[in-house]
């Protein structure tokens, strides 16, 4: 059966904290982070981009699985910060693991979708057996406007999934996508940060999305709530999960493992993907995990796992999520952070 | 003068109506009133709008909203005075009644405020303001009514809790309306410690920003005794001005406007306050509830934070006020609030208003409000 063989996770070192974001803008602090439950996001240095940590992320997910990279036949990344506007990304991260020239490479856009969308192409070119293994990544360097609500929680992150038939960790045991035609959020072309719709972006985007997915595969793969171990959702803040989570009967339980919004912040591309790599580092085998992405525009992917007896073999052999969000954090200031962020340019 | 009489009222939910137009809403809510009266032809009509302008980008919506109801020819007039739109549009689509001029009028309010995002409904707000002596200082409408709230707390002793208790009761009120954008309750500690907006008011202060409209039939008393309609009359109508700018007024703790359009509507319907069973009035914040029941006599200058403190002025008090929900529960869509109380007054007066009807009630108020007082309407209704 078709599945995950290896999985990594890469998170920046750096963090700000929202009090150090709200104390510039005479924002109320407590406030936001009781009312978005967020404390404190990962923000990447200078040099740092969607592809250095698909780099990272992808080596980390080779470490865990031990093949040969010239046996990668897709390599995609989906993000909404590919740092060139035309020069693919992926063609980099094939180079630096090694897996180039025999191999197809993509970029993915779909807001913070996109990584999930690079799995759901990976999975079914491995089901077709057009490719042996296949690469997706979910990586952003998200952008908040300053001042903005989104900038207490624009952050940024990577996950990588392979995709293989062989040795699996967890294999598929269904995947279905919900989309409308939604906007919500959006960024057009010359512009540095998106635009929202307020919340707009809240009942008629992130839940009704989010739900039609998760009833959706539930309803295909004839499952309920209850049935799973673990269950991750889009993670724009720290309420949102948990309130979809409510909404379509899941218990605080299932959904904690897989949060990391409160000390991430969303990572969009990353944020689910994320989200299942903690969910993993974790997980037994017969678990069975739920991931429903969300994308703005609006759309949302979902995946039903089975984790399999392997994932005792390989979940040691790279860094865990969680470790990455703990340790060796390096706080910044907002001044530093808005150099960081290129918020603010020294005079040529 | 003929005596008018309300025979139809209709509102649909509102709250943040994303996926229906200005038009859609109106000709929804238009079509109720008609029908609740049982006519399907108006001799004119009027629609209380703030700012279709600014949130929508659609001006001359009078004729657009008449071709839309299939009403054209007849007149139709749109009227803005601020947040007293509707309001206004009821008092003159009761003088074309009255005067003999027109049989069956249709007046409604409307504003549709979410196709932008919260700046631009702020900005489209503030122009209720005098831009010139308030607006270039940077103050918005929570800003005006933080310093009317911070002069009532200095000059009274009004308590930032009597503030929470406007909402807190305005919210069980609307918690009994299934058409309230907020069919939720709250409490003292959850206004208290919500988001401050303006000191010292904070979020739950504040009347939300939402989409809906609301409209009324209206015809000489004399036709509606011959339709056989239940019978809701207008007996007194007042409207007055005052500056628009707080820094003109000599005590921003009191609403000049509606003091003046009360006294009207009193005298006109020869009425007292102690008369009044039922009352609907503007609370755009907290603090405006308790201004305004002082400025119309219900309460001694001042003692508006004490009246709802006391419990007079809850569903079972001695006088309930905004039983709708009012402003902070049922919503806020600034052009169709004056005409939105107009409905939860016939309702009341009907004894059609379910979990929240008063018992033998026999006549209601609304008072409506332009900005920070700087117009106000006040109409008087009485069940035959």
């Amino acid at each position: 059966m078709e599945g995950i063989v290896g999985y990594g996770a890469y998170i920046p070192r750096y963090r700000i904290k929202v009090e150090e974001i709200a104390k510039v803008w005479g924002a109320d602090a407590p406030s936001y982070k009781r009312g978005l439950m967020l404390e404190e996001k990962s923000v990447p240095s200078p040099d740092q981009d969607t592809i250095t940590m698909s780099v990272e992320a992808a080596k980390n997910a080779l470490k865990r699985c031990l093949i040969n990279p010239k046996d990668i036949g897709a390599v995609y990344i989906g993000s909404e910060s590919h740092p060139y506007a035309v020069k693919p990304s992926g063609t980099v991260l094939a180079e630096a693991l090694g897996a180039t020239p025999e191999v197809h490479t993509a970029d993915f856009e779909f807001a913070c979708k996109a990584g999930t969308e690079g799995m759901y192409v990976v999975l079914n070119l491995v089901k077709t057996e057009d490719i042996k293994y296949g690469l997706a990544v979910g990586a952003d360097t998200s952008q908040g406007a300053p001042g903005d609500a989104l900038e207490y929680s624009a952050a940024a992150g990577a996950a990588a999934f392979i995709f293989g038939r062989d040795n699996v960790i967890a294999n598929v045991l269904e995947s279905y996508s919900y989309m409308t035609d939604t906007p919500d959020f959006w960024r057009r072309e010359y512009q540095y940060y998106p635009q929202h719709g307020g919340r707009f972006t809240g009942d008629p985007a992130y839940f009704k999305h989010i739900i039609g997915a998760a009833k959706g595969i539930m309803d295909k793969a004839g499952m309920k709530p209850s049935d799973f171990e673990y269950v991750t959702f889009h993670q724009p803040n720290g309420k949102f999960p948990f309130r979809v989570g409510k909404m379509l009967g899941f218990e605080k339980k299932q959904i904690e493992t897989g949060w990391l919004v409160n000390k991430l912040g969303n990572t969009y591309s990353g944020s689910s993907p994320l989200g299942l790599t903690a969910i993993l580092d974790v997980s037994k085998p017969r678990d069975k995990i739920l991931i429903v992405s969300y994308g703005s525009g609006a759309g949302s992917d979902a995946f039903i796992f089975e984790v399999t007896k392997g994932i005792d073999k390989v979940r040691d052999l790279a860094p865990k999520t969680r470790e990455l969000l703990d340790n060796n954090r390096c706080y910044l200031e907002y001044g530093e952070y808005a150099k960081f962020r290129q918020k603010i340019k020294k005079a040529a | 003068m003929r005596d008018v009489a309300v025979i139809g009222v209709g509102m649909t939910k509102w709250g943040e109506l994303w996926e229906k137009s200005l038009r859609t809403i109106f000709v929804e809510t238009a079509l109720l009133a008609l029908d609740d009266a049982g006519v399907d032809k108006i001799d004119s009509m009027y629609v209380g709008s703030m700012s279709s302008g600014l949130f929508v980008g659609q001006e001359h919506i009078a004729s657009l909203l008449a071709d839309y109801l299939g009403q054209v020819p007849v007149p139709s007039a749109r009227i803005e005075t601020a947040c007293a739109s509707g309001g206004l549009a009821l008092r003159l689509g009761f003088m074309e009644v009255a005067s003999g001029m027109s049989d069956v009028v249709l007046v409604s309010g409307i504003e549709k405020m979410t196709d932008v995002n919260g700046y631009e409904a702020t900005y489209a707000l503030g122009t209720a303001a005098d831009q010139e002596y308030e607006g270039y200082h940077g103050i918005t409408f929570p800003g005006l009514y933080a310093l009317i709230a911070r002069a009532h707390m200095e000059k009274y002793g009004t308590r930032r809790e009597q503030l929470a208790l406007v909402a807190v009761k305005n919210h069980s009120n609307g918690s009994k309306n299934p058409l309230a954008q907020f069919q939720f309750e709250i409490t003292v500690d959850s206004v208290l410690n919500s988001v401050k907006v303006a000191d010292p008011l904070r979020i739950l202060d504040c009347s939300p920003i939402t989409d809906g409209a609301a409209a009324a039939v209206l015809c000489p008393v004399e036709m509606a005794r011959k339709m056989n309609k239940p019978i809701v009359k207008i007996i007194g109508s007042g409207h007055a001005t005052d500056a628009i700018s707080l820094s003109s007024r000599n005590d921003i703790t009191w609403l000049e406007a509606t003091y003046q359009a009360g006294k009207q509507a009193y005298a006109m319907a020869d009425k007292k306050p102690e008369d009044i069973d039922i009352l609907e009035v503007h609370d755009c914040f907290t603090i405006a509830e308790i201004c305004v029941l002082e400025a119309l006599g219900i309460v001694e200058k001042g003692k508006g934070g004490e009246a709802v403190e006391d419990e007079i002025t809850y569903l079972d008090g001695k006088i309930p006020v905004n039983t709708s929900g009012g402003l902070k529960a049922k919503g806020h869509p600034v052009g169709a609030t004056g005409v939105a109380q107009v409905m939860e007054i016939v309702k009341q007066l009907r004894g059609e208003a379910d979990k929240r009807q008063i018992k033998d009630c026999r006549i209601g108020m609304a008072q409506n409000m332009g900005g920070s007082g700087g117009s106000a309407v006040v109409h008087i209704f009485e069940r035959e």
